[in-house]
């Protein structure tokens, strides 16, 4: 009866009012260039200066290491190529994983067809890298370590401090792509041994198409756009001030709400995992079972499609994300989903649910009573269902 | 994405089930590749009087498995063998491009399933 549930948070969150409302001003009042001598330049220059301060703050970064991006996807193409063409003469290896968003994975990739040597760590069953693999991995031609905070798909939450210390040890720059993570886990950037940091504002109830990338001093890294001497020298073009406020907003919200946030979203998507697993058969938690975002809850659901299953959620007012095929555009699942070893057909059949600020516990009912009901619906019109059934043990 | 059509399909798809006794059952595609189409047909003097399908995979897998079967019932196995691929899109209002293979699945299900028939009779071609 109308009902809607959002569920798919880690795809995008809405911008909080009181974000929208610092932003605002700053299309028809303040809108002058920060670049510009004038006292609207002026007024423009404090407002991202404050921004800025307030996301080092977030980070306990300087504010002379932010550097505004229009983005995540920017922000770990800038810090990946940036890194590796600056430093070709120590090396032209570079060390990421497996499981890394497409903005990593794809910028490694093209690397890897200019001259660099890629090695993708593999990661457990949970989605965890082994430290000792990356230790192993390491060469005196290693010029780049990228290792994503936060799993995307399936929520799982590296162990980015050791991985910090050892990339320390060996004098090797350290990035994380933390676009899921930020707002989600404490990060200190210092504490943390991070030499860079992608984030993305829209992830943590900011505005779209404004991003961040923390670069820490003395890294040697290329400008990315050439043109300007905005963001000191490195990524010219006129700043995206009112986004630039947004996320400065945010972030300072997020952080601020971090404890209250986490402890909500935790028990919301315990108490939804494990009510599907025990009301489905044949399904499973894909991600680690503690060491997970908290809004982060990625399921499979063997004998079924996940496209047909997303479908079928949005018909009853749930929105939800799926790693299968279908809803990818290409022939094959989620990297991610393979890469913890599920099967291609058990990989087709997953469903994401990221909950945010939003959900609520009569949201988490009406998803236990709904969806139990459309995987046996599916499943009633599959052929695998009849056929496997009751023959073996789920993996 | 999808046409009104293939979201009817969808939501109240025809023809599900099986048949005991079939005269003619094709299976193809495969789980690796997220489609699985079995279409079961009961066939009487060449004529189809009977289809329903079991499918495994999207929802224009679903509604090509749907429409494929209606468009068959009541056609005789040499008007059924025509079937197209175009047809099957064109029936549900178009398919998106990617989605293009979903009805290629839902015409070699059909064949498959006339093809058994015929073999089963001792006349496969």
């Amino acid at each position: 009866m109308g009902q809607k549930v959002y569920m798919d948070h880690a795809a995008t969150t809405y911008t909080k009012p009181e974000v929208l409302e610092e932003m605002l001003p700053y299309f028809t009042e303040i809108f002058g260039n920060p670049s510009s001598v004038h006292g609207f330049g002026r007024q423009a220059r404090r407002a991202l200066d404050h921004a800025r301060e307030r996301t080092a703050k977030a980070l306990n970064a300087q504010p002379s290491e932010i550097f505004f991006t229009a983005g995540g996807s920017e922000s770990d193409n800038w810090a990946i190529k940036g890194t590796a063409l600056a430093n070709r003469d120590k090396g032209n290896h570079i060390i990421t994983t497996a499981i890394e968003h497409h903005a990593v994975f794809d910028t490694c990739k093209f690397l890897e067809k200019n001259g660099f040597e890629v090695t993708y760590l593999p990661v457990d069953e949970y989605g965890m890298v082994a430290v000792d693999q990356l230790k192993e991995a390491i060469t005196d031609r290693t010029i780049l370590i990228s290792v994503m905070f936060a799993n995307n798909e399936i929520g799982t939450i590296q162990p980015i401090e050791e991985i910090g210390r050892i990339a320390r040890e060996r004098k090797i720059y350290f990035h994380t792509d933390a676009v899921q993570a930020v707002g989600n886990v404490p990060i200190d950037v210092e504490k943390l041994n991070i030499d860079m940091l992608s984030l993305s504002a829209h992830k943590f109830y900011g505005p779209k198409g404004v991003g961040a990338l923390y670069i820490k001093r003395g890294v040697k890294i290329l400008p990315y756009i050439h043109g300007g001497a905005q963001e000191r020298n490195r990524r010219a073009g006129t700043e995206n001030l009112p986004g630039i406020v947004g996320l400065g907003k945010a972030i300072e919200l997020a952080v601020e709400n971090m404890a209250d946030h986490n402890a909500r979203l935790t028990s919301m998507r315990d108490r939804l995992i494990r009510e599907i697993l025990s009301r489905v058969e044949y399904s499973r938690l894909n991600g680690h079972p503690t060491k997970r975002l908290p809004g982060n809850a990625n399921f499979s659901f063997e004998f079924i499609e996940g496209e047909a299953l997303l479908l079928s959620l949005d018909l009853k007012g749930i929105a939800g994300s799926s790693g299968s095929a279908c809803t990818s555009g290409s022939l094959d699942p989620s990297h991610v989903l393979l890469a913890i070893g599920l099967p291609h057909e058990i990989a087709h059949g997953s469903l994401r649910l990221t909950l945010g600020d939003d959900n609520t516990d009569e949201d988490i009912d009406y998803v236990i009573e709904v969806l139990p009901e459309i995987v046996t619906r599916l499943r009633e019109m599959s052929p695998l269902f009849a056929q496997n059934k009751g023959g073996r043990e789920f993996v | 994405m999808y046409s009104e059509q293939v979201m009817d399909h969808f939501i109240n798809p025809r023809n599900v089930g099986e048949i005991e006794n079939a005269d003619g059952v094709g299976q193809v595609g495969n789980a690796k590749c997220g489609d699985i189409m079995k279409v079961y047909l009961k066939i009487e003097n060449d004529i189809i009087v009977d289809a329903k399908f079991k499918t495994f995979g999207c929802g224009a897998a679903i509604a090509t498995s749907s429409m494929s079967t209606e468009l068959i019932k009541g056609k005789s196995i040499h008007e059924a063998l025509k079937l197209t691929n175009k047809a099957v899109a064109e029936a549900l209002g178009g398919l998106p491009p990617v989605k293009m293979h979903c009805s290629v699945l839902a015409e070699d299900a059909v064949k498959a399933a006339i093809e058994d028939y015929l073999k089963k009779q001792g006349r496969a071609e």
